[in-house]
């Protein structure tokens, strides 16, 4: 096969995982201050896909002018979400924590299904079909803009954590949960913004990724499980490891479908989990307990 | 010494002997027209087992179209009612076989399904252990009809049958555009209806002759949500035509990635559904225009063809009438047909009459409905159709054919 063919697959591969790794960030975010793992969260994502589908059906509204006002609706969904619900489970045992979340995301699939019936549905926005041509590199218009805007997010919520005063009380509450008791930080709405910031990437991610793939209820439970795949490999409660898990994820099963058969993708992205937990069990990026 | 009284001794009816036999009278003639009223007595109950929820959801539920137009025209044929217990499969095997199971235990006498190969293989092992018909709708992969059952029926073409027209199609198409591909790309998707098909063309397509060779099989996975990698492995392949075997999503997946990837092939041979469904129609507007596929259909001539439209247009407008709901309504008036003639809902009464069918006033190319030693109507004939501003054509064989194929298809980058 040409070389062009490895750089288009390679390409597509990578854009796809910047996408995945937004998806993942929001995670990782939740684990690494809350210490909760959402079970839900490909269902959040799911709902942020249809949302994306009915501002576009109904008033022709753009999912790449929609990012900002999802990710409002998804934080808001997942501030309730902790404060209402999660809240009074951060100290019970992590079985309990489990059966909630995945009690909450089955809930959600349901209740899609029941509004939105099972038929798959998608966004044809006038830029649906483009492509660049660079040469021998042909790249999908949406993957590149979504794959842009993902990038952005991302760098907007690093900066966050780092410089804004609100992302380093957050930062403080994970790093030392009584130091940040003893000074005074309001704990308990600290990780409801968590939770609603990890919602918010996600809600984001949904309203990309809705321009890549067609939606429909069950995809929640798919991407539940490739988010935990990537922040695995990455490592739990790393920023920059869901990035670089959610690349590599997606370079993976890129060149393993080319490389050997598209139908076993996904194994060649569990493989690598495999081998992660087997040789660096903290994730590439994640520190060691 | 009791004395018995000459009238008991006297030649004729005792009254003892009176009440034995007016007890056996009455329960002869309670039980005889009794059995009599009870198989003519209320509408035979039929289990359809459809794809409602999952991946081949809208095909199920397309599929349920078929159901619900029959009653009326059931009526003008004065065939009996049929009392129908809708079940979901949820486009899964388990799920089917408990589904049937469910069915039967609430009084199902028939099964009808279930669209999917996998699926169908299930019920039907489920069917012919309770002794129950099952009349199959749509599945292709024939081990199902080569297992000896006694209860299963099926009045749609097998893989092997479907290749064979296909590749006969395909050669008059070709003979009449002047032209033909000398390399197709073989993509299928890796389920059982799939792997079957694939199986199939590996042994059919020699016998043929074709003008093409395969240059390269490539394998997806049926719940992909992305298939440019496939997609670009097939554009690699520099093969001029596409031949497919596919499901609804991955067409519209597929012809999104043929364009984003700048690859218009001088033709899509599509051999089984999505390419001409209305979903995909409907989702890709001009650029569904092109896709030949080859697959059962039914014969626009023939008069209850036309009932069947005019029926569907009433009930459904602007849904153009395909597979799904020509062989859902043939299984169900394979059903209907079987319980007339049997007159009882017995089991066995109801697989015996079904095996004497012999229907000539039906919907799908062929001489009619009737079935072989095995269960199989092998008599049913495949056409070519083709997607041509929001409508299918049939332009193969020549005998039920409307329109001339369009061969080289239009180049994606060349539709107004």
């Amino acid at each position: 096969m040409a070389a062009s063919i490895y750089l288009n697959v390679a390409v597509s591969g990578l854009l796809t995982g910047l996408v995945y790794g937004l998806m993942a960030l929001g995670l990782s975010v939740i684990f690494g201050v809350v210490r909760v793992v959402n079970f839900a969260h490909g269902e959040m994502m799911t709902v942020a896909m249809y949302l994306a589908i009915v501002a576009f059906n109904a008033f022709g509204l753009d999912p790449l002018v929609m990012v900002v006002p999802l990710a409002g609706v998804l934080f808001a969904l997942g501030y309730a979400l902790q404060a209402g619900i999660i809240n009074p489970f951060i100290n019970r045992p992590e079985h309990s924590q489990f059966i909630l979340l995945v009690a909450v995301a089955l809930i959600i699939v349901n209740l899609l299904l029941i509004v939105f019936g099972p038929d798959a549905r998608n966004v044809q926005t006038s830029y649906s079909f483009d492509s660049f041509a660079l040469g021998a590199l042909i790249v999908d218009a949406t993957k590149v803009y979504a794959a842009g805007v993902s990038v952005l997010i991302a760098a907007a919520l690093f900066a966050f954590f780092r410089f804004a005063p609100l992302g380093k009380a957050i930062r403080a509450c994970a790093d030392n949960y009584t130091g940040a008791l003893v000074v005074g930080l309001d704990i308990k709405r600290l990780y409801a913004l968590t939770f609603g910031i990890g919602a918010a990437c996600v809600g984001a991610a949904g309203a990309m990724l809705v321009l890549l793939i067609d939606v429909t209820p069950a995809l929640g439970p798919a991407y539940t499980l490739l988010a935990f795949i990537i922040v695995i490999t990455g490592g739990l409660g790393s920023m920059p490891g869901a990035l670089l898990g959610g690349v590599l994820i997606g370079l993976t099963e890129a060149l393993a479908g080319l490389l050997f058969t598209p139908s076993a993708k996904s194994m060649f992205s569990f493989g690598l989990l495999v081998l992660v937990l087997l040789f660096r069990p903290q994730g590439l990026l994640g520190k060691r307990a | 010494m009791t004395h018995i009284s000459p009238k008991h001794t006297r030649a004729g009816i005792s009254r003892r002997r009176f009440a034995a036999g007016a007890a056996a009278g009455g329960l002869l003639a309670g039980s005889a027209p009794f059995r009599i009223a009870r198989a003519q007595a209320g509408a035979l109950k039929v289990g359809v087992l459809l794809p409602r929820s999952g991946a081949q959801a809208s095909i199920g539920q397309d599929c349920q179209r078929g159901v619900e137009i029959a009653p009326a025209i059931f009526k003008e044929l004065k065939l009996p009612e049929l009392a129908i217990m809708n079940a979901d499969t949820e486009t899964n095997v388990e799920v089917a076989r408990a589904r049937a199971e469910k069915l039967i235990n609430d009084g199902a006498q028939l099964l009808v399904g279930a669209f999917d190969s996998g699926q169908s293989t299930a019920i039907a092992q489920v069917a012919e252990q309770k002794g129950i018909p099952f009349v199959i709708n749509i599945a292709a992969a024939p081990p199902i009809t080569e297992q000896g059952y006694k209860f299963v029926f099926r009045n749609f073409p097998t893989a092997p049958m479907i290749l064979s027209d296909a590749f006969a199609n395909q050669k008059e198409i070709f003979q009449a555009a002047g032209s033909a591909p000398k390399s197709v790309v073989f993509m299928y998707v890796n389920d059982t209806f799939g792997t079957s098909m694939h199986q199939g063309i590996s042994s059919v397509l020699p016998k043929f002759d074709m003008p093409y060779k395969i240059v390269e099989q490539i394998a997806y996975d049926a719940t992909a949500r992305d298939l440019s990698v496939e997609v670009a492995k097939a554009k690699a392949t520099g093969a001029e035509a596409l031949l497919m075997v596919s499901r609804l999503n991955d067409a519209i997946l597929i012809t999104r990635e043929l364009i984003k990837q700048r690859w218009s092939p001088m033709a899509v041979l599509s051999m089984g559904p999505g390419w001409y469904e209305d979903q995909y129609l409907k989702t890709l507007g001009k650029m569904s225009d092109g896709p030949l596929s080859f697959v059962p259909w039914y014969d626009p001539n023939k008069k209850m063809s036309k009932q069947l439209e005019a029926a569907l247009a009433r009930a459904y407008p602007g849904i153009n009438l395909n597979t799904n709901h020509v062989f859902t309504f043939e299984a169900l008036l394979v059903a209907a047909d079987a319980f007339k003639r049997a007159g009882s809902t017995d089991p066995k009464a109801l697989a015996d009459a079904i095996r004497a069918t012999h229907i000539t006033d039906n919907v799908s190319i062929g001489p009619g409905i009737q079935f072989n030693e095995k269960g199989q109507n092998d008599k049913l004939k495949n056409a070519a159709i083709q997607n041509r501003g929001g409508k299918l054509l049939t332009v193969a064989p020549k005998l039920a054919s409307n329109a001339q194929a369009e061969l080289p298809m239009t180049a994606y980058d060349k539709r107004a």
